[in-house]
């Protein structure tokens, strides 16, 4: 099982974390965001609910934007634009 | 999720129906084994006391995701004080609960020895947490919304607890021939030997030699009304707790509130609207805290009043008195904190059945003189544990986030040298994060913020050890370019 976070299109990135549970899901959201550039968008997908809580108090607190948010029993696909 | 806050795109849930038919069925079961229990002896409601609360605490926690070792990882990790916020909350609404039991004279709470294995234990112990994902309880509500790895987390506390306690003579080099006279001194039973093992040496030959003390009770009012609320709830958690908010809020929110806000010069009425938003922004998590500290101040007046009620000090003697004598300990007592614990029973499962295998752990002071070892069965705190796991499963159904989960090799190691650790340094702590935190600074007990100090700094130490593997595991693996 391994983190996928990769460049899928013109500003344009995804982050993979299912599998995961805490701290990861939120760490690697982070390092992720820190390596894109301001109004990239990332595709996130996790599967750790209580990861979702912080990363979206993450995004408050950074401007970040989630500007899609889905989530299902399989799992969250949000995404999000950095500010 | 309501309406009003679903965002585009979001999947309305088909197992939405299934998922409330798994939580009636849990709850069948738990009042199914009730009313069993209860037909065998009706004494045994004292057991389910704790199971029921430990239902409501599961429920509470998975709602609110209630989760300490976030509190104090996710500030370090990515700044987020939410959970931290959360947790300062429920600690000066207990207080106050616990100020009310304590008044009505059913308060089952003794203070911790302060001395400085509060702050070495709490180091281990938050370190460890880092790495498992989530405290003692934490694991727990995880356990039930299906995560296989918090249940590692949960095994490996158990055992390294029951194997630490139960240290033999190889551990005698690491105790200071002071403590070894000091456990001598003791003039405990032989069958205990006090001065074989390293942790029966701690207990008797330094922890029994030092003093724990309420601020109550330091300052000289320990039975008046102003001495319980005063003191004990409003000096010793409510005025610390509405500091560490302020901290929190200089610290981790007042720049993005005042950004987002786009106030410039911010004034005090600014800045108390921000510690307001900060205490509010996790609507959910505040309510579980608000939940918790009311369930937690009535499972300790409801424990006093059945302890008033079968003239008992503690469920020993009651399970003596419907005969059932084995595990308990040479006091004829069991572990019977009567509020919200976690770690100790977890120890008496892994003692237990490394009890049955054959080991001989009825000689430490541990289980042997303190806690007994009682048949998973009849673990009334053990109970409530699994109560906490029942209940986080039923929330979870109820709002479609069961899932099974199964580790990695990597989560799956994590949570156990993470868990492995947490026990330790539960043990040398007096506590987790609740037995040796909560529970104490909210009864008047100072020396769980020296806890909580030990924690934090084991959390920081923890997280930069975890972003160095992270950064070790991405350079080496090339899946997530750095």
């Amino acid at each position: 099982m391994a983190v996928k976070f990769e460049q899928t299109g013109d500003g344009a990135y995804s982050l993979d974390v299912r599998g995961y549970s805490c701290p990861h899901p939120q760490m690697y959201t982070k390092k992720a965001l820190e390596k894109m550039a301001a109004g990239d968008v990332l595709t996130l997908q996790f599967d750790n609910p209580s990861s979702g809580e912080s990363i979206l108090a993450m995004c408050e607190s950074s401007g970040n934007e989630l500007i899609d948010r889905a989530d299902g029993s399989d799992g969250s696909t949000w995404k999000i634009q950095k500010a | 999720m309501t309406e009003e806050n679903v965002l585009p795109g979001t999947v309305v849930d088909s197992r939405a129906g299934s998922g409330r038919i798994s939580a009636a069925i849990i709850l069948g079961l738990v009042a199914l084994g009730s009313i069993v229990a209860l037909s065998i002896d009706t004494r045994f409601v004292y057991l389910l006391v704790y199971v029921w609360f430990g239902t409501a605490y599961g429920l509470l926690l998975q709602y609110g995701r209630f989760c300490m070792a976030s509190a104090v990882r996710d500030l370090f990790a990515v700044g987020v004080p939410r959970m931290a916020v959360g947790m300062l909350i429920a600690v000066a609404l207990y207080s106050l609960m616990a100020a009310g039991v304590q008044s009505a004279g059913f308060s089952t709470f003794a203070p911790h020895p302060l001395g400085w294995h509060i702050v070495i234990g709490g180091l281990i112990f938050g370190f460890g947490m880092v790495f498992t994902g989530g405290c003692a309880s934490g694991s727990l509500y995880k356990a039930g919304e299906g995560n296989v790895g918090s249940m590692l987390v949960i095994v490996a506390i158990s055992f390294s607890q029951a194997a630490f306690v139960a240290m033999g003579d190889w551990s005698d080099r690491f105790v200071p021939a002071a403590w070894t006279e000091a456990a001598e001194a003791t003039g405990m039973p032989e069958e205990l030997s006090v001065t074989n093992g390293w942790f029966d040496q701690f207990i008797s030959g330094y922890i029994w030699n030092l003093n724990g003390t309420t601020v109550a009770a330091s300052l000289g009012m320990e039975d008046s009304a102003a001495g319980i609320y005063f003191a004990n709830s409003f000096l010793s958690a409510v005025l610390p707790s509405l500091l560490l908010l302020v901290v929190l809020y200089l610290f981790f929110y007042r720049r993005s509130y005042l950004r987002r806000n786009k106030i410039d010069r911010a004034g005090l009425g600014d800045n108390a609207r921000g510690m307001w938003a900060m205490i509010t922004s996790s609507k959910n998590t505040a309510l579980a805290g608000i939940g918790l500290g009311i369930f937690a101040g009535l499972q300790m007046w409801t424990t006093g009043a059945l302890r008033e009620h079968y003239n008992i000090f503690g469920f020993g003697e009651l399970l003596e008195s419907m005969g059932y004598e084995s595990g308990l300990s040479l006091q004829g007592t069991v572990f019977d904190p009567g509020y919200w614990y976690i770690t100790t029973q977890e120890a008496q499962w892994g003692g237990w059945l490394l009890n049955k295998l054959g080991v001989e752990n009825m000689d430490n002071i541990f289980f042997g003189l303190e806690n007994g070892l009682p048949n998973p069965l009849l673990n009334a705190p053990g109970f409530m544990s699994i109560g906490i796991i029942l209940g986080a499963a039923v929330m979870a159904h109820m709002r479609s986030e069961f899932k099974w989960k199964m580790p990695s090799l990597e989560t799956a190691v994590f949570a156990l040298v993470g868990g492995t650790l947490m026990g330790i340094g539960a043990r040398i702590g007096m506590g987790c994060n609740i037995g040796a935190f909560f529970a104490t600074v909210t009864n008047g007990d100072l020396s769980g913020w020296v806890f909580l100090a030990g924690m934090i700094g084991g959390g920081y130490l923890g997280v930069k050890g975890f972003n160095a593997w992270l950064e070790w595991r991405a350079s080496r693996e090339g899946d997530f370019a750095l």
